[in-house]
């Protein structure tokens, strides 16, 4: 791999190899924690402070470890990290953790931190690893805030509700928009719908700028650009 | 053979005890915030039921845990905390599971004042359907203030119950089965509280509360 500007990798792990709406790793914390945009912005956070620790571990020990013991060492690396994680929420977000409850502990079951620890940190230097590791987690909370948000404001109508389990203080009702909503959203179904959504979204996007790419060069074959 | 074996084992080894000294690292800084967290929360759970009441005694201080099996709602744990002015006892909280949920039990918190009158109701936990039971929530509707100053004096043991099954209390639009578990839950507590009164208020504090707060 080339070293390609921050740019570019920022809009790979936002948007071509974001790693929930591309790659589809991580799918149940993604589909769990979702009924709110506050419970997306948690899990989101707490992800992306796993995955720059362990890309930035996993490049720091990469000369010492074989590759006959890598897998348990990831294992380890990001089990004791995922650990210091679930204490720090414990300590200063009590509230969020309550309402995360198993899924902040889960986190370590999220195979896209050990796919970028075994794609990408193991054969990189530490600060382009933990870049990796802050593109990547970028991309996967950005996926649960908006699905989340998406998901409260049909189901609940309100939006930024309970903002207050992350900043402290009183209960913080958020932007009601209606009083109560459509169900089926802040059921488990809902989360599979708008996930679903949400990757016919980007399909068709990507396929917009593909056809509007080969209109300005013809020159190019159908089969060219892909 | 033997070589890479051993390097191998000394790799991991090492590694182990760096997580080890990072996660022992990160209990030593958040342990006493996070017993400090568990303390507030509790506090704060317990409040609905002491709004209103003069006490001047640690609530907490006072807890009464009793196993099951017991006469109080619910297959799991009870607990009771006293509440005391000036060394007279002023309210019991009770901790009691509601049976009958549409999801599993619902953990309830009911004070109830010396008089039998309850001072207030709190659900603490349940696996409700979003939207519909989860309204016995107090953050999302003001269904289990109802029950404040109610006893079994008000109304008669036979109206508590919705009102669809023709008791005195409001039902929840779509959820019936809910409402039905706590009220038939706080229901049964206030009768244990009206037979064993006397032995809650009279029972000593457990040493090993005290030192459990002090740690």
């Amino acid at each position: 791999m080339t070293s390609p500007g921050f740019i570019d990798r920022f809009k790979t792990g936002l948007w071509h190899e974001n790693p929930g709406l591309v790659q589809l790793l991580g799918l149940c914390p993604l589909l769990a924690v979702t009924s709110s945009f506050v419970n997306g912005l948690g899990l989101g956070i707490a992800t992306l402070a796993v995955l720059i620790a362990s890309n930035g571990l996993v490049s720091a020990t990469r000369r010492w470890i074989q590759a006959e013991i890598r897998i348990p060492i990831y294992v380890l690396i990001i089990a004791s990290l995922v650990t210091c994680i679930e204490l720090i929420f414990k300590a200063w977000f009590p509230a969020l953790d309550r309402s995360l409850g198993i899924f902040i502990p889960l986190i370590v079951t999220n195979c896209a931190i050990v796919a970028r620890a075994e794609v990408f940190a193991s054969r990189n230097p530490i600060g382009s690893s933990m870049a990796d590791g802050f593109v990547m987690g970028s991309g996967f909370a950005l996926l649960l805030m908006a699905i989340g948000a998406f998901r409260e404001l049909l189901g609940q109508g309100s939006l930024f509700a309970r903002m207050d389990m992350l900043l402290g203080g009183d209960p913080m009702r958020g932007l009601v928009i209606t009083d109560g909503g459509w169900l089926l959203a802040i059921l488990p179904p809902g989360a599979f719908f708008s996930l679903a959504l949400a990757i016919a979204i980007k399909n068709s996007i990507d396929r917009r700028q593909r056809e509007k790419r080969q209109q300005a060069m013809p020159g190019r074959g159908r089969h060219a650009s892909q | 053979m033997n070589t890479t074996m051993f390097r191998s084992g000394v790799t991991l080894a090492v590694i182990a005890a760096i997580c080890t000294a990072l996660v022992a690292l990160t209990y030593r800084l958040t342990a006493e915030r996070i017993v400090a967290n568990e303390q507030a929360w509790l506090e704060r759970s317990l409040q609905p039921a002491l709004s209103g009441l003069f006490y001047d005694s640690g609530v907490t201080e006072s807890k009464i845990i009793i196993p099951p099996p017991h006469e109080l709602p619910g297959s799991e744990t009870a607990i009771i905390y006293r509440v005391y002015a000036e060394d007279a006892p002023v309210a019991a909280l009770f901790i009691v599971s509601a049976r009958d949920g549409y999801a599993g039990p619902i953990r309830v918190l009911a004070g109830i004042d010396t008089m039998g009158v309850v001072t207030g109701v709190h659900v603490l936990e349940h696996r409700e359907t979003p939207g519909l039971g989860d309204r016995v929530e107090s953050t999302k509707s003001d269904w289990v203030k109802q029950f404040n100053g109610r006893s079994l004096l008000d109304p008669e043991p036979t109206g508590w119950a919705i009102k669809g099954d023709g008791g005195q209390f409001d039902q929840l639009t779509g959820a019936s089965v809910t409402p039905r578990a706590i009220i038939k839950a706080i229901k049964e507590t206030l009768l244990y509280f009206e037979a064993h009164s006397e032995e809650i208020f009279a029972a000593a504090i457990p040493e090993t509360n005290k030192e459990e707060i002090e740690q």
